[in-house]
């Protein structure tokens, strides 16, 4: 399963601030997408009102050229289209195997699917302890399991690779191209820029919620437009990430 | 938390345990007014088994959605009004009158859907004050109309049973109740709409974006439980043989229900239940000693210090942790932290973790 994912001018504006400005960002189906950009570009804006949590001011955003601008979480996810949170959330007080159950369904294939999931994601040992003890490099592999139950066609990852240690970030970056080599459609917001560049075939750069910059990994490492916006002649506007849903 | 270790060790005593707990307490429950004949006796095991299946059913939404509900009243209240006003106005009289019993249930799982409608779309305290609200406003409804009779409520037919076994069919049907909403709730428990419940819990935005219907799962689960309680109110209406605003929506019934689910241990099948038992006739027999009302509830309100201090989870959650340890101990196991086992690849420091 393969979809492309693509926003059309989305805005979003939170009291006087404008998270989000006209931005158009596209994943090609079967890609690898980075989508980069410094703390309080709109990255997980972005994220929230693709997945349903927030609904945008203006403009569309299309799975497989479908409208769901607008849809509910779940409705997303049923659709194919499934996240990850920049703070790892699991159900602490469910099983390993309960976390992934929820997602992949009760059936005798989903049973199946979740075991198959945490084998691939090596953390089947803990099948039967409650994920609420698993470690935190442990949990995002949990995370990522869930995820995948239901065989999402795009995958959208906020910050995989944030404290989580090298190795770690290596068998992370294998699961995802292996997922990816079976059509898994990518859009990853991450800081590492080794892991950004390593993995993805094009990265899409954000800056004060418009997209400044997009092409392959290597042009928009040179990207002047890019380095401004890391590197800062813009000074600092203070504004954090906003919030995931649920922390207000 | 458990670690992973201690958690898989004993399933299978446990499964026996679960299986024969339950069934060695019902045969003695069925026993029980045939030992204990007096009609104070059975008052008193009445009125545990009303709350057994009233707790159990507040568990069912409140323990596994983590939706503290301080407005089951409503339910109960609503389950006495309608079987009152139903046998007053259509004369039923005599046995008849137990045919209204699901009219109770049905009345009452019909108003949670409106109110579910409404309170569920906020979370935590203040879902937990919506409750509240809507349990006053019911209150003061069945005050101030007139076809709930205002103040002086409405008088329940009167029963021609012999005095020494008039309490006997009312246990008995308690008993059902109460059975039937463990059963529910075990059966809720271990199916996937208990799993979606219990994974709003820990994280509900989290359950939605895994495609979890959180409000469709909610509103079913306050439903059912609203049901259960409508039901056991009705009975509880023909057994005090009068519905008054005071009694059938009684603050006291909210924070009951929510002290027994705590002290047996919220979330848990059995927990509820078993808070039931203990502290509805604790607190009948404090009354009967202390004739001071408040006596026996400051009393009530010391041991549920004690509770929360020295067993937070709960009676049940905790027994189990001690036996989980007991047992470890004795066959000589680590009780290895979660860490300790850990599977390639990854080693973070658990500093990072919650």
């Amino acid at each position: 399963m393969t979809a492309e994912l693509r926003t059309e001018g989305i805005g979003k504006a939170f009291g006087g601030v404008q998270a989000l400005d006209d931005c158009a960002l596209t994943a090609a189906a079967g890609s690898i997408t980075g989508l980069i950009g410094p703390n309080g570009s709109g990255k997980t804006t972005l994220f929230n009102i693709v997945t349903g949590y927030e609904r945008p001011d203006a403009g569309e955003v299309y799975l497989a050229g479908q409208r769901i601008t607008g849809a509910s979480a779940q409705r997303v996810f049923g659709l194919g289209l499934a996240r990850t949170f920049q703070l790892t959330r699991i159900f602490p007080r469910l099983t390993l195997l309960e976390n992934m159950l929820v997602a992949a369904g009760g059936h005798a294939a989903g049973r199946r699917r979740a075991h198959e999931l945490l084998e691939f994601t090596g953390i089947d040992g803990y099948a039967g302890a409650l994920a609420g003890t698993l470690s935190y490099g442990q949990r995002k592999l949990l995370e990522l399991a869930t995820v995948l139950a239901a065989e999402p066609a795009v995958v959208l990852l906020d910050e995989p690779a944030g404290g989580v240690n090298p190795t770690l970030i290596q068998h992370l970056a294998d699961r995802i191209r292996d997922l990816n080599a079976q059509g898994t459609t990518f859009l990853i917001v991450e800081h590492n820029m080794e892991f950004v560049m390593g993995l993805c075939h094009q990265v899409t750069v954000l800056d004060h919620g418009t997209v400044v910059a997009a092409g392959p990994p290597a042009s928009i490492a040179r990207d002047p437009r890019v380095l401004d916006a890391y590197l800062g002649t813009v000074p600092d506007t203070g504004l954090e990430d906003v919030g995931e849903p649920g922390d207000r | 938390m458990t670690a992973p270790v201690t958690a898989t060790v004993s399933r299978g005593r446990r499964t026996v345990l679960a299986a024969g707990v339950p069934a060695v307490l019902l045969a003695a429950a069925a026993l029980f007014p045939l030992v204990f004949s007096s009609p104070l006796a059975t008052t008193y095991g009445f009125d545990a088994l009303i709350f057994v299946a009233a707790a159990s059913a507040w568990n069912i939404f409140s323990g596994y959605s983590g939706y503290l509900s301080l407005g089951h009243a409503v339910f109960f209240g609503s389950g006495v009004y309608a079987v009152a006003i139903g046998a007053r106005d259509w004369h039923l009289t005599g046995d008849a009158v137990f045919g209204l019993l699901p009219l109770a249930a049905a009345v009452a799982a019909v108003i949670a859907v409106p109110l579910g409608l409404v309170a569920l779309r906020v979370r935590r305290h203040t879902f937990v004050v919506v409750t509240i609200a809507f349990f006053f406003i019911f209150q003061l409804m069945a005050f101030n109309f007139s076809f709930t009779g205002g103040t002086s409520g409405i008088d329940a037919p009167i029963l021609n049973w012999s005095a020494a076994t008039y309490n006997d069919p009312f246990y008995y049907l308690a008993l059902v109740i109460a059975a039937a909403a463990v059963a529910l709730s075990w059966l809720i428990r271990r199916s996937r709409f208990g799993l979606h419940l219990r994974a709003i819990r820990d994280d509900e935005d989290r359950a939605r974006g895994l495609g979890v219907h959180a409000m469709r799962v909610k509103l079913a689960a306050l439903v059912i439980s609203a049901l259960i309680t409508g039901l056991a109110g009705g009975l509880w209406y023909y057994f005090i043989a009068a519905a008054h605003p005071q009694s059938a929506f009684d603050p006291l019934f909210d924070l009951s229900l929510a002290l027994m689910g705590f002290f047996g241990g919220l979330g848990t099948v059995f927990g509820p239940a078993l808070g039931a038992l203990i502290l509805e006739p604790a607190q009948q027999w404090l009354t009967v000693q202390f004739t001071n009302d408040y006596l026996s509830e400051i009393l009530l309100g010391v041991l549920f210090l004690l509770v929360i201090l020295f067993l937070p989870r709960g009676v049940l959650p905790t027994l189990g942790e001690w036996a989980d340890r007991w047992r470890a101990r004795s066959r000589g196991r680590p009780e290895a932290p979660a860490d300790g086992a850990a599977v390639q690849p990854d080693r973070q420091p658990e500093g990072t973790a919650s």
